[in-house]
């Protein structure tokens, strides 16, 4: 799995941030995952308590939004989030269904004590 | 103080900006990349060793083996008379762009036209790693059975081509091609598609010349 890679490139890009900031601490992290996006929150969440014990990152605690997912459909037009019913056209049945959003993953904020 | 800092960075830009990096470097050497996909076992190294078969006379290729521990792919390359990288991801379940980023640095990349980069043999991650390849491939196979496109939508959604490999085996196994197309379709809307048998070479043109045409263009 690769929720470490993932987790390391967390810690880098929060304390980067922070150290522009002159942060003496991180305390809350705002992560936003899209529904598609292949990321289990609590291995995220386990690694992260790890790595981030010796730096300013220690005991901060990450926060999960879920985007949920648009589609469109290439033969109606309708706009829709998928259930978990499929991925079909909720208006007209069709399977020919583009992805607009969804795959998003990326660090919205960070809280800092400075 | 407490202060709120806005961010909004992609998680993976690092991988991104060095796949940037890697193809900028590609296209310098006038190297064409593709970055081949699939499960394990579903004929990643077999498709590769036929491909430098037909193609080696024409087109000098090499070829970048991502594998967790051993070299037995990279040596199946060598053997059938490639260039080979390996690559030991140690555990890792993708290539990511820093490793072909090390690789290609062990190669003179004006020495070939093709690199054909054998990723890690999993049906998920892959996926959300960029290399800088040109053209992303994923080889489905039919003993994997039919419901795969509907199981892992990430790696079907984002790929230039499909094959289908091991139709020699479609008399012995339920595979409905219709409902595995189907499922491609939702996915990924008129995707080219190539049904082959690597053991027995049925399909196989097509695919070399699908290749071929985008190795020049």
């Amino acid at each position: 799995m690769h929720e470490l890679n993932v987790t390391e490139s967390i810690l880098e890009i929060s304390l980067r941030h922070a150290n522009q900031a002159n942060a003496k601490r991180i305390t809350n992290l705002y992560l936003v995952i899209g529904q598609l996006a292949s990321i289990v929150d609590d291995s995220v969440q386990f690694y992260w308590d790890i790595i981030s014990k010796e730096t300013i990152a220690a005991g901060s605690e990450l926060h999960f939004r879920r985007l949920p997912a648009t589609l469109v459909c290439s033969e109606c037009n309708h706009q829709y989030s998928p259930g978990n019913d499929g991925f079909s056209c909720p208006n007209c049945k069709s399977d020919r269904i583009k992805v607009i959003s969804g795959e998003e993953f990326f660090m919205e904020a960070i809280d800092i004590e400075t | 103080m407490a202060k709120n800092i806005l961010v909004v960075e992609k998680i993976l830009s690092a991988n991104d900006r060095v796949a940037a990096e890697n193809r900028t470097i590609f296209d310098v050497a006038g190297v064409k990349v593709f970055n081949l996909m699939a499960s394990p076992g579903a004929g990643k190294t077999s498709l590769i060793e036929q491909t430098i078969k037909r193609l080696l006379p024409v087109i000098k290729l090499a070829v970048i083996d991502g594998d967790i521990a051993t070299n037995l792919d990279a040596d199946r390359a060598k053997a059938a008379g490639a260039f080979a990288v390996q690559i030991n991801t140690g555990g890792e379940c993708h290539l990511d762009a820093i490793m072909i980023n090390s690789a290609i640095k062990q190669m003179n990349l004006k020495n070939f036209n093709v690199i054909i980069i054998e990723n890690v043999g999993n049906l998920v991650c892959p996926a959300s790693f960029q290399l800088g390849s040109h053209k992303s491939v994923l080889i489905a196979s039919i003993p994997e059975g039919d419901d795969k496109p509907y199981k892992y939508p990430g790696m079907y959604r984002g790929v230039d081509a499909l094959v289908i490999n091991k139709i020699d085996l479609l008399p012995y196994v339920p595979f409905k091609m219709d409902y595995f197309c189907k499922g491609v379709e939702i996915l990924n809307p008129g995707l080219v598609t190539f049904p082959l048998s690597c053991k027995t070479g049925e399909g196989l043109e097509s695919w070399i010349e699908w290749l071929t045409d985008n190795a020049r263009g």
